[in-house]
């Protein structure tokens, strides 16, 4: 009986966290304006490929996107790497400071940043603003992800290459390397999916020319009742959820003994 | 040559991250300019303004609300973690469906409450095409809206170390408790919560913080009408245009969140959770 009772108020939780979700996709495919079911059709779909503004804010959000998550990686992985023997108490601890610093906080304060810089510099905001922020943002989580990974790799395989004469570039690249790629891409999937996403750094530090899927969203969602918003969260959380699950597979994998 | 691979990280966090951090600094103790900007004379008279009664209601807002969502997490989180602790092989399986959402686009997420609540949504719709209600509920843009979102985007926050903790109890406890004559809802009063305290601790702050420094939830959700410290935050830098005020409100909060999460920290336990 409490069996039961405990296992129908876990269902209910379940279906608060996905009802939501499930109920937007399912009405982007009604062919009505209205949350009223008045049969199925792609309409929503055509008109949000149709929607230049959509269009534009895609193409910056995977420039964007790609950019960041790639720079963001190979800084990541680095320190990763460079902290699984130095330890580097100020740059973990700036890593987890600014994992837990509020959004909004982090956007102000790089928009009061790049503010002051152009008083020296003749630059505006822009897509170059908006990536220099997305990967001060990701190094965090890729190091995050990689040295959780390093943590269970045995350091006498690095060192055993060298003795037997590789350097310590060959032994990182034919050794340790190999060991944490499935780590390394599952973080790099991670930070384009955090970059995609963003939403509060981004519109403070995007400029007029540079705005992004999210930012477009936003708009779209604040003028009102839209069901090509519905078309496109659609497609975002089918794309999102596909990329997510590659990335935790890659993670699980690594924890399989090597 | 390690520490060479240290650099390109310290050098963007240094720039990007702290060096950001020292001019909100400085900024909050200037003088708003004229025309935006800031200028001297140097002043504390924005932490000030702070004590203004119409701010501290904000920041009393925030903070009621956040701890109200997080009490909510851990109602709905408690439970739902026990579950999964207890559902043997399909155990990953449960946490994937709690993480899934998670892991969706927060916009997209707040957005389906949007489409949920709002006079012509999916309650208001049905509502009254059953005829139940004459004229649509008013049930977007106000607290009880933002209240939703923040428990529903959170929730996996709290879900992920309070399942950590349940899952490392000895069951043999369970069953000395039993085999001792309790039944079961004592067993969880007496045994099971006592020993989950450290899965609430980690799994409350873990909710609290990004509550308190939520800015897109309360934005979209209250519309206007539930402002939060994250809006105050914003507004000051955008259509008021007061840095100073601004960068004030942004220290205090971050100097909450880092405290918070420090306290919790020195806890060992809590901190493998975290």
């Amino acid at each position: 009986m409490r069996k039961h009772l405990l296992a129908t108020y876990s269902a209910l939780a379940l279906l608060f966290l996905h009802a939501p979700l499930l109920i937007l996709i399912v009405f982007s495919f009604n062919a009505g304006r209205f949350t009223r079911w008045e049969g199925l059709s792609l309409h929503w779909y055509r008109a949000a490929m149709a929607d230049p503004q959509l269009a534009d804010g895609l193409l910056n959000s995977v420039i964007v996107a790609l950019i960041a998550a790639t720079v963001s990686t190979l800084i990541g992985t680095a320190a990763a790497y460079g902290m699984w023997r130095h330890r580097a108490p100020w740059l973990s601890g700036s890593l987890y400071l600014s994992l837990v610093t509020p959004e909004i906080v982090t956007g102000v304060s790089l928009l009061a940043l790049f503010q002051w810089t152009f008083r020296f510099l003749h630059l505006h905001l822009g897509l170059a603003t908006v990536i220099i922020a997305h990967i001060a943002f990701s190094i965090a989580y890729v190091t995050i992800v990689i040295s959780a990974r390093l943590r269970n790799c045995d350091r006498s395989l690095e060192e055993a290459a060298m003795d037997l004469g590789a350097t310590e570039w060959a032994a990182f690249r034919r050794v340790t390397l190999p060991l944490i790629a499935p780590a390394v891409a599952a973080a790099g999937l991670l930070a384009l999916v955090v970059s995609f996403d963003d939403y509060v750094i981004t519109s403070l530090v995007a400029g007029v020319d540079s705005e992004t899927l999210p930012m477009v969203i936003y708009a779209m969602a604040r003028r009102g009742v839209s069901p090509v918003v519905n078309a496109v969260s659609a497609l975002i959380v089918v794309a999102f959820g596909i990329i997510i699950l590659i990335s935790q597979h890659l993670q699980a994998e690594d924890e399989s003994p090597t | 040559m390690r520490r060479a691979l240290l650099l390109p990280a310290r050098l963007w966090i240094a720039l990007f991250f702290a060096a950001p951090l020292a001019i909100i600094c400085a900024y909050s103790l200037l003088t708003r300019g004229d025309y935006g900007g800031v200028e001297t004379p140097w002043t504390l008279e924005s932490f000030a303004r702070l004590a203004d009664p119409l701010y501290l209601a904000i920041l009393w807002r925030s903070l009621w609300i956040s701890t109200l969502a997080t009490a909510l997490c851990a109602l709905l989180g408690f439970p739902l973690a026990l579950f999964i602790a207890r559902a043997g092989r399909h155990k990953n399986l449960y946490l994937q469906l709690v993480l899934l959402p998670f892991w969706t686009s927060f916009l997209v997420r707040t957005y389906a409450w949007i489409f949920i609540l709002r006079d012509t949504g999916l309650i208001n719709t049905v509502l009254s095409s059953l005829g139940l209600i004459a004229k649509p509920l008013p049930l977007l843009y106000n607290d009880g809206a933002v209240l939703i979102g923040l428990v529903y985007n959170f929730l996996p926050f709290f879900v992920l170390p309070m399942f950590a903790t349940l899952e490392r109890l000895d069951p043999s406890l369970m069953e000395a408790a039993a085999d001792l004559g309790a039944r079961p809802l004592s067993t969880l009063r007496r045994v099971i919560l006592p020993l989950s305290a450290p899965g609430f601790v980690a799994g409350a702050v873990l909710v609290f913080i990004p509550c308190l420094g939520a800015y897109l939830t309360p934005d979209l959700l209250g519309g206007g009408k539930s402002v939060m410290v994250g809006n105050l935050i914003q507004n000051q830098f955008t259509t008021a245009r007061d840095w100073p005020f601004g960068s004030a409100a942004s220290l205090i909060l971050m100097l909450a969140s880092a405290v918070l999460l420090a306290a919790v920290m020195r806890s060992r336990t809590a901190r493998e959770l975290i």
